[in-house]
C-alpha cells in the first residue's frame, strides 16, 4: 500500500472548491484513495463530505493512501494538488 | 383606456418598475418520512441512484453557466450530490427495507448533524446538503426542481416565498424582477431586493397562478403586477426605467434646491454590504446593523472577531460617516445566548439597550471593538444604542460607550417616550436617530410584523409625524444632528417632510438614495417646510401623503411615481 502525507497550501483549507478540486482528481484516478488527519481513522478520500467534515485548516498535514496500479503516480499528483493554493487559482 | 389587463396587487419594495417574463421558483418538497417499504427493492436503488447523477448533473451544468462565487457553490454542491458515501448511505438503507424519501432524509440528516457539529464554515454549508436533498426528492416525487430555476433569460421570479438561501443564489444579473406571494415588506427577499434595487412587490395575492414565461409588467412604485401588458404600458414602464437610470448615475451630495445640505446615507448590516458601497454615491453610513454577527451563533463573538468586521466596514467607508447600531437582539430578532424564553411580549420585553441588564459585557465587548476598530482605521464611527425609552438609560449608554473608548455617541428614537422627551436626551448625547418602523410600531401599538396591519403602520400617520417632529424640533433648539434610519427616509415624499421637520440626514437602502436626492433637489428648504406643515396638519395618513404630494413639483410626481 502506497502512503504519502501532504501539507495543505490553500488558504482556507480543504473546503469548498479546494474541496472540489481534490475529490475530483481522486474520483478521476479510479483508485481507492483514502485521506487521514492526524491519527483519526481514514475516510474515503472520493466523498466530498468525508473529506469537508475532518475540516483540515490551512498548514495542517493530512495522510493519503491508496492501493493498485499506479498508486505512487496518483499519490504524487494527489500531493501536488494538496500543495498548491487551489484557491488563488480562482 | 379600458383594457383586458389583468391587474395583481401587493405591497411594492423601492421604486423601480419592469416587463419581463415569469420564471416560477417551487418550494421544497414535503418529507414523507412514514412511508411504507419500496417492493422492488432493487427498483427503488436504481431510482435513487439516478436521480441522486441528475441532480449532480443538473448543478454542475448551472455551475459552468454562473461565474464567480456562484459558481463554486454550485460545483461543491453537485459534488455533494455525487458522493459515493452519501448515495452508498442511502443504497444501503434502502436495501435495509427503508422507503427511498426517508433513507435521502435520514442519510442527509447524519452529515447535516456531522457539519453542524463542527460549526462556522462546515456548518453554513448544510443549507447546500439540504438542497440537495431537496432536490433528489423533487425528482423521486415528480415534482418541479425546488428552488429559484436556472434562468435562460431575463425575468421576474414569482414564488410563494423565497427562503434566506433561494435569495442568495439568485443570478442578479437575469432577475429583472421579484413577485413573492407571501412575505411581508420587511422580510428577507424585501431587504435584499431593496438594496439592489431589484423591483420587487410582496404579498401579491394571485400570483400563484402566473405562469412560467407569462410576461408581467412589475410596478414596485404602484405595488402592481399587470399581466400581458399593453404597448402603451409597456412604454410608460420603459420611460420610467430609463429616468432612474438617469437618476443613479448621480454622485452629488444631498442638498435642496437652495443649497440645504441633507446627507444622505446607507444601511447597511454587513463589512461586505460596507465594501459594496466603496465606489457608491453616498455620504456614508446611517446604520450599521451588527445583528449579522451574532446570528446563528451559540455564543458571542469575540473582541477580536468583532473589531475585525468593524475595522473592515470602516475601512470600505474611507472617512465617510458611518453609525453603528449596538446590538439589538430580542423581539424578531432573537438569540440563543441571550434572549430570554417566556417573555409575553417580547416586543415590549427585554430587548435592544434593555439586554445590559442581564449581560452588560457582552455590551462592553462590542464597544471596545469599535473603539479598538476606528483606531486601527483612524476612522471615527458614531455609536448609537436601540430601544432607549429614558433618560437614565440614555446617560448610562452614553458613560459606558465614552468608558470604552466610543467618542460619538447617540441613541435611537424608536419608543414615544423617547421622542417626546427627546430634548433630555439631546442633554446627555451627541445626536439621535429616529427609527420611524419601530416608533410606528410602538405608537400605534400594532406589531410591525403583521402584514393586515399595514394600515396603522403607516409612517404618515398624524401620530407618529408628531413624533417625529417633536424629535426634530428638539434637535434644532439643541444645535445637535436628529437623523431617520426608518424606511420612511426612502419615500422621497416622505424625505421632503423630514427635510422640513429639520431632520439632518435621512439613511435608506443604497437603492433608495437617487429617488430622494432627486426629490430634494427640486425643492427649496422653505417649500420643504411648507409640505412638512400640509402634512402634519391633515387628519389622516392618507390626507397627510395627499396634502404633501399637492405641493411636490410635478415631474418628482411622473419619474418616481409618486401617484
Amino acid at each position: 500500500m502506497a502512503q504519502r502525507s501532504a501539507v495543505v497550501a490553500s488558504k482556507v483549507g480543504l473546503h469548498a472548491r479546494p474541496a472540489k478540486l481534490f475529490t475530483q482528481a481522486v474520483g478521476a484516478s479510479g483508485l481507492g484513495v483514502r485521506i487521514a488527519k492526524g491519527d483519526a481513522p481514514p475516510v474515503d478520500a472520493a466523498s466530498i463530505l468525508r473529506v469537508m467534515a475532518l475540516g483540515v485548516k490551512n498548514g495542517e498535514e493530512v495522510t493519503l493512501s491508496a492501493e493498485g496500479e499506479g498508486a505512487d503516480d496518483v499519490l504524487a499528483e494527489l500531493v501536488e494538488l494538496l500543495e498548491t493554493d487551489l484557491d488563488a487559482e480562482a | 383606456m379600458a383594457t383586458s389587463q389583468t391587474t395583481l396587487h401587493g405591497s411594492g419594495v423601492g421604486r423601480g418598475a419592469v416587463v419581463g417574463p415569469v420564471a416560477r421558483a417551487h418550494p421544497a418538497p414535503a418529507l414523507h418520512t412514514e412511508a411504507p417499504p419500496p417492493d422492488d427493492v432493487a427498483a427503488a436503488v436504481a431510482e435513487v441512484t439516478e436521480a441522486f447523477a441528475q441532480v449532480a448533473r443538473t448543478l454542475e451544468k448551472r455551475a459552468e453557466e454562473a461565474g464567480g462565487t456562484i459558481a463554486d457553490v454550485l460545483g461543491a454542491t453537485a459534488m455533494m450530490a455525487a458522493d459515493p458515501e452519501l448515495v452508498g448511505q442511502v443504497r444501503s438503507r434502502i436495501e435495509g427495507g427503508q422507503a427511498a424519501v426517508p433513507a435521502v432524509d435520514r442519510s442527509v440528516a447524519e452529515f447535516a448533524d456531522l457539519f453542524t457539529a463542527a460549526g462556522g464554515y462546515l456548518a453554513e454549508r448544510v443549507t447546500d446538503l439540504r438542497s440537495v436533498r431537496d432536490r433528489v426528492v423533487a425528482r423521486l416525487l415528480g415534482l418541479p426542481e425546488p428552488g429559484v430555476p436556472a434562468l435562460a433569460r431575463p425575468s421576474v421570479v414569482v414564488a410563494d416565498d423565497l427562503s434566506p438561501a433561494d435569495t442568495a443564489a439568485l443570478e442578479l444579473d437575469k432577475v429583472l424582477g421579484i413577485v413573492i406571494e407571501q412575505g411581508g415588506p420587511t422580510g428577507h427577499t424585501a431587504i435584499i431586493a431593496g438594496q439592489l434595487g431589484i423591483p420587487c412587490v410582496v404579498r401579491v395575492v394571485g400570483a400563484s397562478a402566473l405562469e412560467d414565461g407569462t410576461e408581467v409588467a412589475v410596478d414596485a412604485a404602484a405595488g402592481t403586477v399587470v399581466v400581458d401588458p399593453d404597448d402603451e404600458l409597456r412604454g410608460r414602464v420603459e420611460t420610467r426605467r430609463e429616468a432612474l437610470a438617469t437618476l443613479a448615475g448621480r454622485t452629488d451630495p444631498g442638498t435642496t434646491a437652495d443649497g440645504h445640505a441633507v446627507a444622505l446615507l446607507a444601511n447597511i448590516g454587513t463589512a461586505e454590504d460596507a465594501e459594496r458601497l466603496t465606489d457608491a454615491a453616498v455620504e456614508g453610513v446611517g446604520l450599521f446593523r451588527t445583528e449579522v454577527l451574532y446570528l446563528g451563533r451559540t455564543s458571542a463573538p469575540t473582541e477580536d472577531e468583532q473589531a475585525e468586521v468593524y475595522a473592515r466596514a470602516l475601512g470600505a467607508l474611507g472617512g465617510r460617516k458611518v453609525v453603528v447600531r449596538t446590538l439589538d437582539a430580542g423581539a424578531d430578532k432573537p438569540l440563543a445566548f441571550v434572549t430570554r424564553s417566556g417573555e409575553e411580549n417580547p416586543a415590549l420585553g427585554v430587548r435592544g439597550f434593555r439586554l445590559v441588564r442581564t449581560d452588560e459585557e457582552l455590551l462592553r465587548t462590542q464597544l471596545r471593538a469599535i473603539a479598538r476598530a476606528a483606531e486601527r482605521t483612524g476612522g471615527d464611527p458614531w455609536v448609537m444604542a436601540p430601544m432607549i425609552a429614558s433618560v437614565e438609560e440614555a446617560e448610562q449608554f452614553a458613560t459606558l460607550a465614552r468608558a470604552e473608548g466610543v467618542r460619538t455617541v447617540g441613541v435611537m428614537v424608536e419608543v414615544p417616550a423617547a421622542a417626546l422627551r427627546a430634548r433630555d436626551l439631546l442633554a446627555v448625547v451627541d445626536f439621535v436617530s429616529l427609527g420611524t418602523n419601530d416608533l410606528a410600531q410602538y405608537t400605534m401599538a400594532t406589531d410591525r410584523l403583521l402584514g393586515e396591519l399595514v394600515d396603522l403602520l403607516d409612517p404618515w400617520q398624524p401620530a407618529v409625524l408628531d413624533l417625529v417632529a417633536a424629535t426634530a424640533e428638539a434637535g434644532l433648539d439643541v444645535g445637535k444632528p436628529v437623523g431617520v434610519c426608518g424606511e420612511s427616509a426612502a419615500d422621497p415624499a416622505m424625505a421632503l417632510v423630514l427635510t422640513g421637520l429639520g431632520v439632518t440626514s435621512l439613511s435608506m437602502s443604497p437603492a433608495a438614495v437617487p429617488g430622494v436626492r432627486f426629490a430634494l433637489s427640486r425643492h427649496s428648504l422653505e417649500r420643504c417646510r411648507e409640505i412638512a406643515a400640509a402634512a402634519r396638519s391633515a387628519r389622516t395618513a392618507v390626507d397627510a401623503r395627499r396634502a404633501c404630494l399637492g405641493l411636490v413639483d410635478a415631474q418628482v410626481r411622473e419619474v418616481l411615481a409618486l401617484g
